[in-house]
């Protein structure tokens, strides 16, 4: 094997020795990073200054220099409100509509998600019968594609779908559930919850695994409690995991898009248009396409994610110190 | 001899290479099929291809959506394709070929008449496309819940409360769900709006909503009494287009406002199952009965490496023999005068598709000029799209009538001011 590694690494080695000695050591580095590099500025970075420069112009074109220069007027357009809590006194209400909708989503979400992935991975730790199956269950919705599931569960809600064909069986009687805004957006809520709590409960189960035995045997040498071992020992060590997903989960919850506009389209009205399909209707799906307005959205999301971000890395650092 | 052996040898590739690529002139047409279109122009083309060797016409058959999101991105990047079957006619004129010297303009005038302004804007009045497809909105009517109900139909001239009275009462006589349906869509609506007095434009010719709350207010009425599937409208968001045609077919439905390119698929589906037959668009307040003409077309594009080609597709497409064969395979109504007025037998329709095809073509001397001026207007779509949305907010209840109105005011403002 090595007489056959060692002509090879020797030809490689021309080169490479080559570059060292035009480059320097500490310099080399930079030539090992620069394919990464180029790959990262073409299809991150470029973007991102794309982004910048289709937000402060104007007009319908797509070829930026067929796009006269408007400044901020995209971003005051987005922001010019008497009152933000009120989407009816917003120039551009259909904004306000999508932030407050993502808001209380996100809010809803990932609580409920959190929550239950949570509550759903400290059953699956315990040494259950057919823990094996009950896993892949839990996370068989994570594997089907969001148009699916969107489907599905648009089959099982719509006026004659399978919930309404029961509840009539029953007697109850159907509910126009996707007609109706607050169903609508409370099954939204569920029908996420559904299809990604899955994931988020493999990683807290992968957490919790990460937990030490002995320090669940010393906690029952000292007669701990159930619920005082969980928080006290259970919770705080799952504290990193949890963050992550936290983080994971809230950026998630932002960019909910082609599942909930493909079960209802973001109505009824505007019931369940979030931020993203906001940007995506103005900047793709209606006439003219005003990319400037859908740019500067897509920036102020950014912008509100980095900073939730950031947010969270302080309060877990803060944590890990103290 | 052996350099000058590789050399010939080389030089025999490279002469052959160029040689096919002059031959093989490949013209790539995007198109959308609302029943088999596609699949017949592929055919039809097939006879070009023969009569033109080295020109390969490849048709790329896409969804509807693709032709309204993907297309105009792709033209504005100068990747789109040669030719494309089109519906936001005016909208896209920026990046038609205009036909006009490869094509006899004196038969195009004579045979496709207003519908080739539709394709025209502002300083752009060359010959841009061949309106493939006429279509006219209308209602289909379940005849056969009529009957079980013993409620007689309204007549000619009826009006638009006259026919939702009628609707009402077929409901509450019979299983059906809901008295009348429309399609969720700008387009469907103009018809009525304008027979309840929308203007569309104002006095400078530019687009508007003055008058269109009239029929705002009795459509969230409708929608709000049950007179209207509210499901139509109510069940999504944005301006995605939701019909209702499942519903009519499936009986649930008695009076259902859509348009003649449905016949083929009423025709198909709704079979035996019930009677079925179209009548004319009602009337308003303001004394129009319109109903709103519309349709499809083939235009060619500007950024196209073969113009002469692709022109002569279109002519080909153009010519009265190909159009009405056309026509009769597609079963949709001609926009071509001579075939229209040599009558089109169209394949395969049975008695009440043939009928219906018939009723609407009956309907066309009934469209308000408002009508036609709107269905070439380059802003439609963005007026299409601002209509459906705020409406829907109105149904909903997110918004009053008024403030859905002065909204959509609003958003026409900014789309005009945003678009070149």
């Amino acid at each position: 094997m090595l007489k056959i590694v060692s002509p090879i690494m020797r030809i490689v080695e021309i080169p490479m020795l080559a570059l060292q000695r035009k480059l320097g050591i500490n310099r080399l580095a930079w030539a090992f990073l620069l394919p990464n590099l180029i790959l990262f500025g073409l299809f991150a970075f470029l973007p991102v200054i794309l982004n910048v420069f289709y937000a402060v112009t104007g007009g319908d074109n797509v070829l930026l220099a067929d796009r006269p220069n408007v400044g901020v007027r995209n971003f005051a357009s987005l922001l010019d409100c008497s009152n933000h809590f009120d989407p009816n006194s917003c120039r551009e209400d259909k904004f306000w509509r999508a932030v407050w909708n993502t808001a209380w989503f996100v809010t809803l979400q990932v609580g409920f998600m959190v929550g239950f992935a949570l509550l759903t991975a400290l059953i699956l730790n315990r040494d259950i019968r057919a823990r094996g199956f009950f896993r892949s269950v839990f996370f068989f919705p994570v594997l089907l594609s969001p148009v699916v599931v969107a489907l599905i569960w648009k089959w099982i809600l719509q006026r004659e779908g399978v919930l309404n064909a029961f509840l009539d069986w029953t007697g109850i009687g159907g509910i126009n559930w996707l007609v109706d805004a607050q169903w609508a957006f409370t099954w939204s809520v569920f029908i996420s919850v559904w299809a990604h709590m899955g994931f988020y409960t493999l990683i807290l189960l992968a957490g919790l695994q990460a937990i030490p035995r002995d320090v669940y045997d010393a906690a029952l040498m000292d007669r701990a409690s159930a619920w005082r071992t969980f928080r006290k020992i259970t919770l705080p060590l799952l504290a990193p995991t949890m963050l992550v997903v936290l983080v994971l989960a809230l950026i998630k919850g932002v960019q909910t898009f082609d599942e909930i506009y493909a079960f209802t389209g973001g109505g009824p009205g505007t019931a369940t248009t979030f931020i993203i399909q906001y940007i995506y209707e103005r900047g793709f799906a209606g006439a003219p396409r005003l990319f400037g307005l859908a740019a500067a959205a897509s920036l102020l999301v950014a912008g509100v994610l980095v900073v939730l971000t950031l947010l969270q890395l302080r309060v877990s650092k803060e944590n890990a110190d103290g | 001899m052996k350099y000058s052996h590789l050399m010939t040898t080389a030089f025999a590739a490279g002469l052959g290479v160029a040689a096919s690529a002059v031959a093989a002139q490949e013209i790539r047409f995007m198109c959308y099929s609302d029943g088999n279109e596609c699949e017949v122009y592929d055919d039809l083309l097939t006879q070009f291809e023969a009569q033109n060797p080295g020109v390969d016409v490849i048709v790329d058959v896409v969804p509807y959506q693709a032709i309204l999101e993907n297309l105009p991105v792709q033209l504005a990047a100068g990747t789109g394709p040669d030719l494309a079957k089109v519906t936001d006619l005016g909208g896209l004129n920026e990046y038609y070929l205009d036909l006009s010297s490869h094509i006899n303009t004196d038969y195009w005038d004579a045979s496709f008449g207003d519908t080739l302004d539709w394709y025209r804007v502002g300083d752009r009045q060359g010959y841009y496309g061949l309106h493939t497809q006429l279509t006219i909105t209308g209602p289909f009517v379940n005849a056969t819940l009529f009957e079980q109900a013993g409620v007689e139909m309204p007549g000619d001239g009826a009006t638009w409360e006259d026919w939702a009275a009628a609707a009402r009462a077929v409901t509450d006589a019979t299983d059906a769900d809901f008295p009348m349906a429309m399609d969720r869509s700008g387009h469907r609506v103009a018809g009525p709006a304008i027979s309840y007095g929308a203007k569309y434009f104002d006095a400078d010719g530019v687009g508007s909503f003055e008058g269109f709350d009239a029929f705002a207010e009795a459509f969230v009425g409708w929608n709000e009494d049950g007179t209207m599937a509210r499901d139509v409208w109510a069940s999504q968001g944005g301006s995605t287009y939701a019909d209702a045609a499942q519903e009519f077919i499936n009986g649930e439905v008695v009076f259902y406002y859509s348009g003649s390119w449905q016949v083929g698929r009423m025709d198909e589906q709704v079979g035996d199952f019930f009677d079925w037959q179209v009548v004319g668009s009602p009337c308003g307040p303001a004394g129009a009965c319109s109903g709103m003409p519309g349709g499809a077309g083939v235009v060619g594009f500007e950024q196209t490496e073969h113009p002469e080609v692709v022109a002569a597709v279109i002519d080909f497409l153009a010519q009265e023999e190909i159009y009405a064969e056309a026509a009769a395979r597609t079963r949709n109504l001609p926009a071509h005068l001579g075939v229209a007025a040599a009558g089109v037998e169209f394949q395969d329709a049975s008695p009440a598709a043939q009928a219906a095809l018939n009723g609407f073509a009956g309907d066309l001397p009934n469209v308000s000029p408002i009508a036609f001026a709107y269905q070439g207007y380059a802003g439609n779509r963005a007026m299409f799209g601002i209509t459906v949305e705020r409406l829907s907010q109105a149904i909903v209840g997110e918004l009053s009538v008024s403030d859905a109105m002065a909204r959509a005011a609003e958003d026409l403002k900014t789309a005009l001011a945003e678009a070149n």
